[in-house]
Order: C-alpha cells, then structure tokens, then sequence
C-alpha cells in the first residue's frame, strides 16, 4: 500500500514489484476469444433493451405485413358489397369493428363461420383491418426501397468525391451544396405534380403501384443522396489516410479495388446507421405526400393515405384515423430507436 | 470583419442566389414539360378560343423567350404572372394574401417552438435522469415520430368536436391557436432534444467546473455559462425548422381552414393551376434558401471558434 499520510512521496510499493505466483499467471493467459467488431457490436446492442424491443417490433410489424394478406380471407381491395349479377350490398359500408354485413349475417344463422371484421369496413365496404396491414407493407417498402436507392447513389458519389479528392470532389461537393440548399419537400411535390402526369406506367410492372411512387423514388435518388454522400465523403477522406491504403496503392491496386475492399467495409457502420435513420424519414414524406393526394393510387391503401381518407368521417369513425396514426408511430418510433441502439453499439467513436 | 470572413459571406451570399436562380429554372422547365399545358382539361374549347388563351398568357412563344420573361419579371418586378385559374388575380397578390395569415402563423409557432423547446431541453438536462427528465423525454420522443397531420387532426377531435374548448376553423376567433400548437409541437421536440445534448456537453466542459470550483452560484453557471454556450447549436436548426413550418403549414392549413399560403398551394395543386404552383414554389423555396443564408451566418457570427473555409 502507498502510504496516504505522504502522498507526494516516491515511495514505491515494492508489493507490486514480486514475481506474479501461478494463479496470477494463469488468470492472465486465460484471456477471452478475441472477439469481431461486429460480434461485440452486437453483443452491446442487444445488451439495449429499447433497442432490442423495437427491432422485435420491426421484425413483427414487417412480417405481418407480408404474411398475412395471403392468409386473410378478405383482400384490401374487394368492395364486399359488390357482387357480379346484384345490385350493391350498402351494408357492408361502414361496418363498425365485429359487426358483418346482411348476406354475412344470413350466413351467421346458417351455421357458417363467418370471418370477423376486425377494425370494420371502410365508406366502400372492404374490410380495414387488412387495409391497414396492406398499408403498412406499402409504407414500409416505400420506406425500405426509397433508402437502398439513396444508400447506393449516395455511397458512389460519396466514395468517389472522398477518394480521389482535388477537382472530381470540388465539383461533386459544390453539386452537393446546391442540392443541399435547395427546399426539398417543395422539390418533392412539384416534381412529383408533373411526373404524376407525364410518366405513364401503364402495361408496366409499375402500374399497381402508381406513377406518384415512382416519381417519389425518383425524388428521393434525386434529392437525398447528398448527405449520405457527404457523410461517407467524410469518412473516406480520413480512412484514405491510413496506412494499409498506402500499401495496398504500393503493391498496385487501382482505385475501385481499394474502395470496394478497404474503404466501403471501414464505414460500413455509419452507412448501416443513417440508412437505417433514412427509413422513418421516407416514411414520413410518403404519408405527406398521400396526405395532399399525391401518394399512393387507389385503391392501394398506404398508411398515409388511409389516415387522410380517414379525415373524411372524423367524427363518427375517429379509430379510423387512430389506427393507422398508431401504426405510422410505432414503426417511425421503434425504427428512429432502433437506429439511435445501432449507432450507440457500432459507431467506434463512442467507444473510445 | 477580416478578410476571411467577407470572402465566406460573400460565397454563401453567391451559393444563395444560385440556389434561387436553380430553383426557379427548375420549376420554370419541368413545369412546361407537362404535357397538353395549362387549359386542357377543361370544358372542351375551341381550337380559337385556346389559341387567344395561350396568346394572353403568352405561351404561344417560345420556350427560351418565355424562360426569359418570366426570370426578369421575378428579378425586376417580383412578378410570377397572373393566376390561371382565379381568373383576374395576380400570383404574386394570392401569395401575400396568404401570407398574411401564414407568416403570423409560422413566426408565432416558431418563437413558441424555440422558447419552450429551449426551457424544457434545459430543464431535462439540469435534472437529468431524474423522473421530469424521462417524461421530457418520452413526449418529444412521440412527438417527433408522428407526422404533423396526424397530430393536427388528434388535436382537432381532443380539443374541438370532444371537449369544445376551441373553434376547428382556423378563421374563426382564436381559431389560430390548435394550428399553432400542432405547428409548434414538432420543432419544439426537436430543439428540446438539441438543447439538452449540447447542454449536457457543454456541462462536462473543463470551464463549468473551474466556475463551479470559483464557487460562481448555481443560477450563473447556467445562465452565464452554460445555456449560453449551448444555444449555439440550436441556431443551426433554425434554417430547417422554417422549412418544417412552410411545409407543414400545408398539412395545418389544410385541416383547419386556415386561409393562408399553405392551402392556396395545396389547392393550386389540385386545380392545376400552374402560374400559381410556380410562383409559390419559388417564392416558398427562396424564402426558405435565405433563411437558411441567413442561420448558417448567424453560427459563424456567433461562435468565434468556428473556422471559414
């Protein structure tokens, strides 16, 4: 022990000085598995218990939403009223949640299962819940996709600007402060007025989904790649300091190699963490969007616009709207979480 | 002002006006790409009478020298041409009409956003991880996951068809307040959350605890040193939470009746009327592309230690 009553002595506690005995040096070589950055990455982030709840909501949500239209007995688009050769059913419109319709009340008394309306029906008479599940695949593959295209435009120009530096980054980033600048909701909504007239999708792969989405993708691979690529800009422009970029240029790699094997795998947390943060936002503008009408074409259900044509019978059918409000909230909330337990667990700056 | 900083002024001044003039060359073209133009679609016309339509509104020249006219009657004028579809009216007389309202709206949202959020993110980083910090936490949290229209429209059940307490149509007498809340909510999340980071960081500085060390009291740690510091990112958001209110004033607008700019576009755009969806585009965008100008100088003015390059 170092005596406390002189604490600016230099004594030295010659304790620490003796030979370590057997266990000591056993205790030493017992050292753990070295382990992966990814593993311990993981490790940290499932430690997250917020985190590690919202992907379990994340994994739940999307995988309702691709699962159960197939095993649902009614489809987001069938008007249940409406039946070839009669005249329209209208009390299928409107049901409120658990009730049916009068050939569905018939068949109740028959003996037969009917199946339940879980939320209703909607002013046309299809049932919501399935609209609501319908939408929320929408919404999130708008969301998933509109990021991927931004990932992969963002990572090029980003890398490209980074690497090689001089003129090619001094144009690239002055393209970059423009688009930057420029307000990109209102860029959104006008490019998304005309290309909503002028693309025509029909007899495409692309006509269920309609030209509004199309255009919105556009935007997005227009717009928002700027900052994911000044982000990996960034990145690069430290990473290409390091010396193993040195020796891979001596022993003759050429630029592509070094930035596919070297550079992209360095930053790959970042660009897992503000991809993952980029898909609440594409949400977000795509139920805007649907909210001034120009998203999704009916009867394709998004949530954004289930939630506006919900505003129509505010009053009496307000779970219209909550539901799909929940939905949007939950799964922009479980993701922006998610995102921010990633960025704790695998961004290397915080762990220092 | 050094050299330095005149050249960075000076530059972002040029980035602005580019922006601007990018913006309205943009809309300019891809608005003239659409096809069949402005009057088709309606009640079917003659071949005559379309053709005096055009020439009234000049789009039987071409495209460059329309391109022309229309950029130097903005620049020297601040005219956008006549409406197409409020027959009689100048663009540019809907926009300040409207603008009227909206800007009332949108500064009174954004100095409620700003003060609240501020106090709140203070509040939340002073006693934090105690149980007021958490419930700060929680709301803003909620509150910047849900899009402004939904919020809009709970708030429209809760407080008018519900309880009564407020008129759900924006022109009626304190009709402003539900679209000013729903306005302000997000933003006012936004900088509770700004604020109490940088808060958070700027109390673990070396210089709080040589104040607090000098036994400077409690209140001029926070207000003199503290607050002041950290407020400095919190004017970089200002530029973005102008551009949240333009665009979400249409979402706000929309669903309270408010007459204000926000609803003339949104409507503009569902009657097609292109002279109008041009010049509010533009006019929303440069007002936006200048407030931006305007934060990003402020930052610099006011933290010495950021450099120009």
């Amino acid at each position: 022990m170092t005596d406390l009553r002189k604490p600016f002595s230099l004594q030295l506690d010659p304790d620490a000085f003796r030979p370590a005995t057997a266990e000591e040096k056993e205790y030493i070589s017992r050292m753990r598995p070295s382990s992966t950055f990814f593993r311990d990455g993981c490790k940290r982030l499932f430690r997250n218990k917020v985190a590690l709840v919202s992907l379990i909501i994340i994994i739940v949500v999307t995988l309702s939403s691709i699962i159960l239209p197939y095993v649902w007995p009614y489809s987001y688009d069938k008007m249940l009223g409406v039946r070839p050769g009669k005249p329209v059913d209208s009390s299928f419109n409107n049901l409120a949640p658990f009730t049916y319709g009068k050939t569905e009340l018939k068949n109740i008394e028959k003996g037969e299962n009917v199946f339940p309306h879980i939320f209703g029906t909607d002013a046309h008479g299809r049932d919501y819940f399935i609209r609501v599940v319908y939408g929320t695949r929408i919404s999130l593959a708008v969301g998933f996709f509109a990021s991927i295209i931004v990932l992969i435009i963002g990572m090029t120009i980003g890398a490209i600007a980074g690497y090689f530096g001089g003129k090619v980054d001094i144009i690239i980033m002055r393209v970059v402060d423009i688009i930057y600048s420029l307000p990109d909701m209102l860029v959104i909504i006008l490019l998304s007025v005309v290309l909503g007239k002028t693309l025509s999708v029909e007899n495409t792969i692309f006509e269920k989904i309609g030209s509004n989405i199309i255009s919105m993708f556009i935007v997005f691979g227009l717009l928002y790649w700027v900052s994911m690529a000044r982000l990996i800009r960034g990145q690069i422009l430290s990473l290409r300091q390091q010396e193993y970029v040195l020796s891979a240029q001596a022993t003759g790699a050429g630029g592509r190699w070094i930035i596919r094997k070297h550079l992209l795998p360095n930053c790959i947390s970042v660009i897992i963490i503000s991809t993952a943060l980029q898909i609440p936002n594409a949400i977000f503008t795509e139920s805007f969007l649907s909210f001034l009408g120009l998203g999704v074409n009916a009867p394709m259900p998004s949530l954004g616009s289930l939630a506006s044509d919900a505003l129509n019978g505010i009053t009496s059918y307000t779970y219209r709207l909550i539901i799909p409000a929940m939905v949007i909230c939950l799964v922009v909330l479980s993701l922006n979480l998610f995102g921010d337990g990633l960025r704790d667990a695998f961004d290397p700056k915080l762990n220092a | 002002m050094s050299s330095k900083m005149m050249f960075y002024v000076l530059k972002r001044v040029l980035l602005a006006v580019v922006t601007i003039w990018i913006v309205i060359t943009v809309t300019f073209f891809v608005m003239h790409a659409v096809p069949g133009g402005p009057f088709v679609g309606e009640k079917a016309i003659s071949k005559e009478a379309q053709a005096a339509l055009e020439a009234k509104y000049g789009l039987d020249k071409p495209l460059m020298e329309q391109y022309v006219t229309y950029l130097r009657d903005i620049v020297t004028r601040f005219d956008f041409g006549p409406s197409l579809k409020q027959r009689g009216r100048q663009v540019i007389d809907i926009i300040m009409d409207g603008m009227r309202t909206s800007a009332r709206l949108g500064i009174i949202a954004a100095f409620s956003a700003g003060i609240v959020g501020i106090v709140l993110g203070a509040v939340a980083a002073i006693r934090r991880n105690t149980f007021i910090d958490k419930v700060i936490m929680v709301f803003t949290t909620a509150f910047v996951s849900m899009p402004s229209f939904i919020m809009g429209t709970l708030l429209l059940i809760l407080f008018s068809v519900h309880l009564g307490w407020l008129p759900a149509n924006g022109a009626a007498r304190g009709g402003l307040v539900l679209p000013i809340i729903t306005l302000a909510l997000y933003p006012m999340s936004y900088i509770t959350r700004l604020t109490r980071s940088s808060m958070l960081d700027v109390l673990g500085q070396d210089y709080i605890r040589t104040a607090r060390s000098k036994g400077v009291s409690k209140p001029k740690i926070i207000f003199g040193h503290a607050l002041k510091n950290s407020l400095i990112p919190v004017i970089t958001y200002f530029g973005p939470m102008l551009a949240f209110i333009v665009t979400g004033s249409m979402v706000v607008e929309q669903i309270f009746a408010v007459p204000g700019i926000g609803r003339q576009f949104v409507s503009s755009i569902t009657n097609r009327d292109y002279t109008m969806i041009m010049g509010t585009t533009i006019f929303l965008a440069s007002l936006i592309v200048i407030m931006n100008l305007v934060s990003d100088l402020l930052y610099k003015v006011v933290d010495p230690r950021i450099e120009f390059d």
